[in-house]
């Protein structure tokens, strides 16, 4: 994973559920974060925004963590850029 | 205090387009979720809910009338016409001027504001209809009802997300048992097929991909439905006096608040409500025989409402029998608890508890008799209808079988 990517990430975190982004780090827990189902809904909906993909619900079930969540947007992050490189 | 008898019932939803035909689909188990067809989902990642299908406004109401009704008020008037028809209420000066009418709905008329804000957002005109924002109120349902029968008593609507309708039964029906009205026509309606309401259900992630699976382990999210459903209630005595035919008595209501979060349920929260509507009854937990569950199947709600159920019945919860009919219906919103409350008393009424259709697995998080796909042949006289709402606020109506 990119450190840009992850970076990305760690601050669309801190500021969706408005905390220091010195306290995200790609080893934080969900649950160390105070991030309830809310929470991670909305942090999912900036980062569908930031990145301009959609991700699907069934992707997000089993995720807990900050480095799950990096892995699964630069999956689909790259799957977009290959569809948009594909298309040209 | 009085107590307190349905003798009006009415429901039109995607089992049924009236009472009879719901209470033949519960019995049955047949499910009224499909494809969405009255909005374009093309751009919708869930595909599926509980429709009317097929609905148009013709066979109830004139073209001109229904220029000022939104389709969840329409739901209001028809099941509350045949609530009336039901109950054979003989009218009277006196009736219509004290009768009550308490209507639950969540999100009242917004497909009509849908409509109306997109010609100012959307296709840039500078004009919304004239309408919009009586068609649009909550309380649209009720104020139809009330002109319908020139009914001039209280009359108002309640609303309390997925609860509204137990709120507003449970409100109607303290309204008659301490004698403040003779008669009240009491349920709730909802219709929340509309792009901009199903797209915000999206970002929440709670809506299933396929189908409504309360209480199985693979269940994936709710469904969303629309309809109505209608009661008429009034003190028992009158209604024995002159001679109505009874579907049940509702006998205690409880509500409480999670004071929690926002969206996830509390245990807590559902709980005191279930012991409050058992305290207000007069029943003890070992009375009651079945629970038309709140059983939204999404993954909070059915492992905590299942522990809400063993914190207020302990052992007895084994021998509780317990469905889901959202399984069937689809969650209806503001109007869920009106038509559970119905599949509840028509449970008691006709011996036959309606099963949670959809179920694939047991859950060892909840792992109570839930009715499994079948309905059964069962003599019941205590049951409760749970509502859980949204910001937590919760609604538990006591029935008993008459």
């Amino acid at each position: 994973m990119s450190d840009e990517l992850i970076q990305r990430v760690l601050k669309v975190i801190a500021t969706s559920k408005r905390i220091p982004l010195e306290t995200v780090t790609i080893d934080s827990e969900f649950q160390q974060l105070g991030i309830d189902s809310m929470d991670a809904v909305e942090i999912l909906f900036a980062l569908e925004n930031e990145f301009d993909i959609s991700i699907p619900d069934d992707e997000v079930r089993a995720v807990r963590n900050v480095r799950d969540m990096c892995a699964g947007v630069e999956k689909l992050a790259a799957a977009k850029s290959a569809g948009a490189q594909a298309g040209q | 205090m009085r107590r307190v008898a349905i003798t009006g019932a009415g429901a039109i939803c995607a089992i049924g387009r009236n009472t009879a035909e719901f209470a033949e689909s519960l019995r049955q188990g047949r499910s009224g979720i499909g494809p969405v067809e009255s909005t374009d989902m093309s751009q919708v990642r869930f595909q599926n809910g509980a429709e009317v299908r097929g609905y148009s406004h013709q066979p109830y109401f004139d073209d001109r009338r229904a220029d000022f009704m939104d389709r969840f008020a329409q739901f209001a008037v028809i099941a509350a016409r045949e609530a009336v028809a039901d109950a054979s209420v003989e009218w009277t000066p006196e009736l219509r001027e004290t009768a009550a009418i308490v209507t639950g709905s969540c999100v009242g008329g917004q497909s009509t504001e849908d409509i109306g804000f997109q010609e100012v957002y959307k296709l840039g005109h500078n004009r919304v209809h004239p309408l919009t924002i009586p068609k649009t109120m909550a309380n649209a349902g009720a104020s139809h009802i009330s002109m319908e029968f020139g009914i001039t008593g209280p009359s108002f609507t309640i609303s309390t997300a997925c609860s509204s309708a137990g709120h507003a039964i449970g409100q109607a029906f303290w309204m008659v048992r301490s004698g403040m009205t003779d008669l009240a026509i009491t349920g709730g309606s909802e219709a929340p097929f509309s792009f901009g309401i199903l797209k915000a259900w999206e970002a929440m992630r709670v809506v299933s991909p396929d189908t409504c699976r309360p209480f199985s382990k693979d269940r994936r999210g709710m469904i969303l439905g629309e309809g109505a459903a209608m009661l008429v209630i009034e003190p028992l005595e009158a209604a024995r006096a002159r001679g109505a035919r009874i579907h049940a008595e509702i006998v205690g209501f409880g509500m409480s608040a999670d004071a929690c979060h926002i969206t996830q349920p509390s245990s807590e929260g559902a709980a005191r409500a279930m012991r409050a509507a058992l305290r207000d009854a007069g029943l003890a937990p070992e009375e009651i025989g079945y629970i038309n569950a709140h059983g939204t199947a999404t993954p909070a709600n059915d492992p905590a409402e299942t522990a809400a159920i063993r914190a207020v019945f302990g052992a007895h919860a084994e021998r509780l029998a317990i469905s889901s009919t959202k399984s069937m219906h689809g969650h209806a919103l503001g109007a869920a608890a009106a038509l559970e409350c119905l599949a509840a008393a028509l449970a008691l009424r006709d011996g036959i508890l309606p099963p949670t259709a959809n179920y694939n697995e047991r859950d060892p998080d909840c792992d109570l008799d839930v009715i499994p796909n079948q309905s059964r042949e069962a003599r019941m006289e205590y049951a409760l209808s749970n509502s859980f709402a949204f910001g937590g606020l919760n609604a538990v109506l006591a029935l008993r079988a008459t």
